[in-house]
C-alpha cells in the first residue's frame, strides 16, 4: 500500500508516493539515483551506507523510507554547498584520506555527525566514533588525521 | 514481467571470427593526433590486440586532442592503488605537459590497449615503461609537426607545458593544440624514442595527491553498481547453502506472487529479478530450493593434513650445495611447521556488474581487475563474437586480487542475453564471502641447522599450496633447497573446499611468515640479536639498506630474544621491491590479546614515481596486514562457509591501528618496482617475532588470535 512520505532531501523538500516499508538505502540508490550512498554489508556493520537524518549519522541499510518521514535527510551528494566542499570533505582531499573511495561517503558523513556533537574531538574521540566504519584499503591513518585536522581548527578558533 | 525462462539452453551458438576494423577503432578513439605504438614483440600482445579491433600489433596509448588535452588509454583499472595519478605523471613527464592536461580512459576493452589484468604490482614496472615509450614517441611526432609549422630545425625546439618554443626566440611558439587542429594524424611507431632519465625528471618523483579525490568525497565517482540504464532490472542470484552441491528442487512460486518479479534460470544459475533491488531482496527470501550434497570435503580441523596429503608434487624453486653435507655440519637442528588459514579479500564494494544487450552487442560495466579477461570469458561462454562484447570498468571499490575473478560479470551477461533488458548483478556481502576466491590455507615446513659457531649450516624449505612467490630466501646458506608443492595459489580441483585465488602479494605473506620466524628462532639459539643475524647472513645491498634504515627510525637496540620488550623484525622481497619492517607489541597474558603499538617499514622500490602514492600504499599494506596477522580467518564445514558478514569476519579497525611510520629509500636502482603489495608481506612475521620477544612463546599459525596466544602460553581455557 503506497503512502505519501514527505521529507527534506539535501535541502530540498520532497514527497514520495511509495510503499512505506521500502528500504531507505535502495530507494536512495535506485528510485532517487543518489548512488553516493554505498551498499557494503546490508546489516549495519560496515557504515558504507551512512546518511544524516536531522544531522545524526544512521545506516540507510537498516532503515525504511517511512523512518525518514518529516526529517531532514542529507546524503553525500548534499554535503557540499555551491561547489564549496564541506570542511571534512576538503580535509579528506588534502590528507589523501582515501584509496578506492568506496567507504569514503560513509566515513565523511559519520565524521560530520561526530564533529557536530564534539567540534573539538580528540583523536581518541574520533577513533571511537569511526570504529564501526570499515575501510579495507587501510586508509585509517589518514582518515584519522583528516578528521582530527578539522577538529583542531575548530579548537584553535575556540581558544 | 514474470516471464519464466527456466531451462533455457545457454550453450554457445558458434564463435564468430573477428572482422578487423581499423576505421571503427580510430573512430572510437577520436580525432587529433593518435599515436599507435607497437609493443607486441616485447610484450606478446599481438593476438589480443588484433582481437580487440586494433590495427595488428599496433596499440593506441594516447591521443592529443584539438583542445591540446591528452587522453591516456590504459587497460589497467583504478581500485584505490592510485595509478589514476601516477600513470599521468609518467606520461606528463615524457610529453612535457602538466598532469592536469591528461584525461584517463581506463579498463574499456573497446578503447584501451589489451591488458591482462591489474595485479601483481605490474602497472608501474611493466605498463609504465610502455606508456613512457609511447609518450616519448608522441613528443617526437609533435616536435616534427612543430618543426614543419615553425620552419625551424628540430634541435632548436624546446617544449614546456604543451607549447613548443624556439629556443632562441620565445615569441615563436606553437601549442600542441594548434598542431593537432583540423588534423587526424595517426602515427605508427616502429622504433623507440629515448625516454627521459633521472636528471631530466620534472614530474616523476613529485608527491602528488590523488586526482580522483574530489569525485570520491562528493559521491560523484561511479562504481559498477552505480550505473543506471533505462528499463534495467536488479537481479539477485540464488546462492547455494554450500559449495559442491547440486540443485535438486526449485520452487519460485511464492516469490512470483510479488508483482513484477521475474525468474530466470540457466542451468545452476537461478536469478530473481525486479525493477527495485529491495523487492528482489524480499522475493529471493521466498524461494525454496533443495540441494544434494557433493563429496565430503575437509573442515577447518582437518584441512592442514588434507592439504599436505593432497598437494601436488614438489617443484624446485632454488637450491645450492648439498642438504646432506649441510646437515652433517650442523650442531643444532631446527624443525618447525607453519600454517595459515583461508583469508577473504573482503573489499567493501562487493562484486557488481551491469550488462546490456543492444543490437547484438553486449556491454558489461563491471567491477573487475581484468576487463579483457572478463571479455574473453563472455565471448567464449555466451558464444558472442569478439566485436560484440565490450567491458567497461568504472572505479573499482577495492580488489586485492579478489576481482581478478569476475563471476558476477558472467552472471549479468548471461541474464541480459536471456531477457533482453539491462541487468544488474550486485552481490550481497554474503554472496561476496561465499564466492570469494580465498587466499589459500597453506603449510610451510622448514628444517635448518646451525654450526658450532652460530653460522647457518643448511636450509630445507617446503611450502604446500601457498605458491612459490616469496619462498626463496635472501640469506647466504651454504647448503639449501626451496621446494614449492604448487607454484601457484590455485590448486588442482579437490584440494580446497572452495574457490581460492590471488590475494595481495599471493604466496609471499605465507612464505615470509614462516621464513622470518624461523630465522629468528635460529638467531635466538645462536645467541645473536635478530638484526645482527640478518645483517651477517645477507649481503644484498637492498636488504642491508632497508634493514639499517628501519632500525635507525625504529631505534632498534641490540638484544637476544626474548627480551621482554616486545619488538621484532622481518624482511622480504615482492614485485622486486625489498622491505624491512619492525614492530612493537604488547601482549596481555591474561586474555591473549595482542596489541600492535608501532610499525616502522622501510622500502626500496627503485624509482619512486609518486612518493605520496607509494607511502599511502605502504600504510595500506601495513594496516591490511594486521588483519591476516591477528583476526582474519574463514571458518567452514566442508563446502559450507560460516563467516558470511563482518559481524564474525573481523577486519582491522581504527581502534587497532598502530602508529605507522614509513621510509622510502632513495634508491640507487633507476627502474621502478612494485608498490601495491610489498609492505604487506612482512606483517605476519614481524608481529609473531615481536610476540615471541614479549612473552617467549612462538605462534606458528596465522591468524594469531587470543585463543592461540593462550594455548601457546599453556593456558588453554
Amino acid at each position: 500500500m503506497k503512502k505519501s512520505i514527505k521529507f527534506t532531501l539535501n535541502d530540498k523538500p520532497l514527497t514520495l508516493n511509495i510503499e512505506p516499508e521500502r528500504s531507505l538505502l535502495w530507494v536512495l540508490r535506485g528510485d532517487l539515483e543518489l548512488t553516493g550512498t554505498k551498499y557494503g554489508c546490508g546489516e549495519g556493520y560496515c557504515g558504507a551506507c551512512t546518511v544524516l537524518v536531522n544531522g545524526a549519522a544512521v545506516r540507510a541499510c537498516l532503515m525504511k523510507i517511512n523512518d525518514v518521514a518529516n526529517t531532514k535527510l542529507t546524503t553525500i551528494e548534499g554535503l557540499a554547498s555551491d561547489d564549496q566542499l564541506h570542511p571534512v570533505q576538503q580535509a579528506f582531499v588534502d590528507h589523501d584520506a582515501l584509496q578506492c573511495g568506496y567507504c569514503t561517503p560513509g566515513m565523511i558523513l559519520t565524521a560530520v555527525s561526530l564533529l557536530a556533537n564534539e567540534p573539538a574531538a580528540s583523536k581518541q574521540d574520533i577513533i571511537a566514533g569511526l570504529d564501526n566504519n570499515l575501510c579495507r584499503c587501510g586508509a585509517h591513518k589518514r582518515i584519522l588525521e583528516a578528521v582530527h585536522s578539522v577538529a583542531q581548527k575548530e579548537q584553535a578558533q575556540a581558544d | 514481467m514474470s516471464k519464466n525462462n527456466q531451462g533455457k539452453d545457454l550453450r554457445p551458438t558458434g564463435h564468430h571470427s573477428q572482422t578487423f576494423s581499423r576505421r571503427g577503432f580510430l573512430k572510437s578513439v577520436g580525432g587529433g593526433v593518435v599515436v599507435l605504438f607497437t609493443t607486441a614483440p616485447r610484450f606478446g600482445h599481438a593476438e589480443a590486440l588484433v582481437s580487440m579491433g586494433a590495427p595488428p600489433a599496433f596499440n593506441a596509448y594516447l591521443r592529443i586532442g584539438e583542445d591540446g588535452r591528452v587522453t591516456c588509454f590504459t587497460g589497467k583499472i583504478e581500485m584505490g592503488q592510485g595509478i589514476v595519478t601516477s600513470l599521468p605523471q609518467m606520461l606528463a613527464e615524457e610529453l612535457d605537459v602538466s598532469v592536469g592536461m591528461i584525461d584517463m580512459v581506463m579498463g574499456d576493452t573497446d578503447r584501451c590497449p589489451f591488458d591482462r589484468g591489474t595485479w601483481g604490482s605490474l602497472t608501474t614496472r611493466v605498463f609504465g615503461p610502455e606508456l613512457r615509450a609511447a609518450g616519448a614517441k608522441a613528443r617526437q611526432v609533435l616536435l616534427y609537426l612543430a618543426h614543419e609549422k615553425l620552419t625551424l630545425p628540430l634541435d632548436q625546439l624546446v617544449v614546456k607545458d604543451g607549447v613548443v618554443y624556439d629556443r632562441n626566440d620565445r615569441d615563436r611558439h606553437v601549442s600542441y593544440a594548434e598542431l593537432t587542429k583540423g588534423q587526424a594524424i595517426v602515427r605508427r611507431i616502429h622504433t623507440l624514442a629515448p625516454v627521459k632519465t633521472a636528471a631530466d625528471y620534472k614530474v616523476i618523483g613529485n608527491a602528488l595527491t590523488r586526482r580522483d579525490a574530489r569525485q570520491k568525497v562528493t559521491g560523484e565517482a561511479r562504481y559498477a553498481a552505480d550505473i543506471r540504464l533505462p528499463r534495467m532490472l536488479y537481479a539477485r542470484i540464488l546462492r547455494p547453502p554450500a559449495h559442491d552441491v547440486t540443485l535438486e528442487r526449485l520452487d519460485t512460486s511464492a516469490a512470483e506472487t510479488i508483482e513484477g518479479v521475474g525468474v530466470l534460470r540457466a542451468g545452476e544459475l537461478v536469478a530473481i529479478l525486479h525493477e527495485k533491488r529491495d523487492v528482489a531482496d524480499r522475493a529471493i527470501g521466498l524461494v525454496e530450493a533443495d540441494y544434494t550434497p557433493g563429496t565430503e570435503l575437509p573442515d577447518e580441523n582437518t584441512i592442514y593434513d588434507h592439504l599436505v596429503n593432497n598437494a601436488p608434487g614438489g617443484d624446485l624453486v632454488n637450491e645450492a650445495g648439498s642438504l646432506k653435507e649441510g646437515e652433517s655440519l650442523a650442531s643444532e637442528i631446527f624443525e618447525e611447521t607453519y600454517y595459515n588459514a583461508y583469508v577473504a579479500h573482503a573489499p567493501i564494494e562487493p562484486h557488481a556488474a551491469l550488462a546490456s544487450m543492444e543490437e547484438g552487442k553486449l556491454t558489461v560495466w563491471a567491477s573487475t581487475q581484468s576487463p579483457f579477461g572478463l571479455k574473453s570469458q563472455l565471448v567464449s561462454e555466451l558464444g558472442l563474437a569478439e566485436k560484440n562484447v565490450r567491458v567497461i570498468t568504472p572505479f573499482v571499490g577495492g580488489g586485492f586480487g579478489g576481482k581478478g575473478s569476475s563471476l558476477q560479470g558472467l552472471q549479468a551477461g548471461r541474464l541480459a542475453k536471456l531477457i533482453d533488458r539491462p541487468v544488474q548483478v550486485f552481490w550481497t556481502r554474503e554472496d561476496e564471502f561465499f564466492w570469494d576466491t580465498y587466499r589459500p590455507a597453506a603449510v610451510v615446513k622448514i628444517r635448518s641447522g646451525l654450526m658450532e659457531e652460530g653460522r647457518p649450516a643448511f636450509w630445507d624449505y617446503r611450502v604446500y599450496l601457498a605458491g612459490a612467490r616469496g619462498s626463496d630466501h635472501p640469506y647466504e646458506f651454504p647448503h639449501h633447497s626451496t621446494i614449492a608443492h604448487s607454484r601457484s595459489w590455485n590448486a588442482p580441483p579437490g584440494v580446497h573446499p572452495f574457490r581460492t585465488g590471488a590475494w595481495r602479494a599471493p604466496g609471499a605473506n605465507t612464505n615470509v611468515f614462516a621464513r622470518e620466524q624461523h630465522i629468528d628462532i635460529m638467531a635466538a639459539k645462536a645467541g645473536v640479536d635478530p638484526l645482527e643475524f640478518r645483517l651477517k647472513n645477507c649481503s644484498d645491498p637492498k636488504y642491508l639498506g632497508v634493514l639499517k634504515a628501519a632500525a635507525e627510525k625504529f631505534g632498534w637496540k641490540s638484544a637476544v630474544g626474548p627480551s621482554g620488550r616486545g619488538v621484532g623484525m622481518a624482511c622480504g622481497i615482492d614485485a622486486d621491491t625489498v622491505v624491512a619492517t619492525m614492530a612493537e607489541v604488547d601482549v596481555n597474558r591474561g586474555n591473549g590479546q595482542i596489541t600492535v603499538k608501532r610499525v616502522v617499514c622501510a622500502q626500496d622500490m627503485g624509482l619512486v614515481v609518486n612518493p605520496a602514492g607509494a607511502t599511502i600504499q605502504m600504510e595500506g599494506c601495513i594496516t591490511m596486514g594486521l588483519g591476516y596477522a591477528l583476526t582474519e580467518l574463514q571458518r567452514f564445514r566442508g563446502g559450507k562457509i560460516l563467516d558470511l558478514n563482518f559481524d564474525s569476519y573481523e577486519l582491522p579497525v581504527f581502534s587497532t591501528l598502530p602508529q605507522i611510520e614509513t621510509i622510502l629509500i632513495d634508491s640507487a636502482d633507476p627502474a621502478p618496482h612494485g608498490g601495491g603489495e610489498p609492505a604487506i608481506i612482512t606483517m605476519g612475521a614481524v608481529i609473531a617475532n615481536a610476540v615471541y620477544d614479549a612473552i617467549g612463546v612462538r605462534l606458528f599459525e596465522l591468524p594469531m588470535t587470543p585463543q592461540k596466544v593462550m594455548a601457546a602460553l599453556g593456558r588453554d581455557d
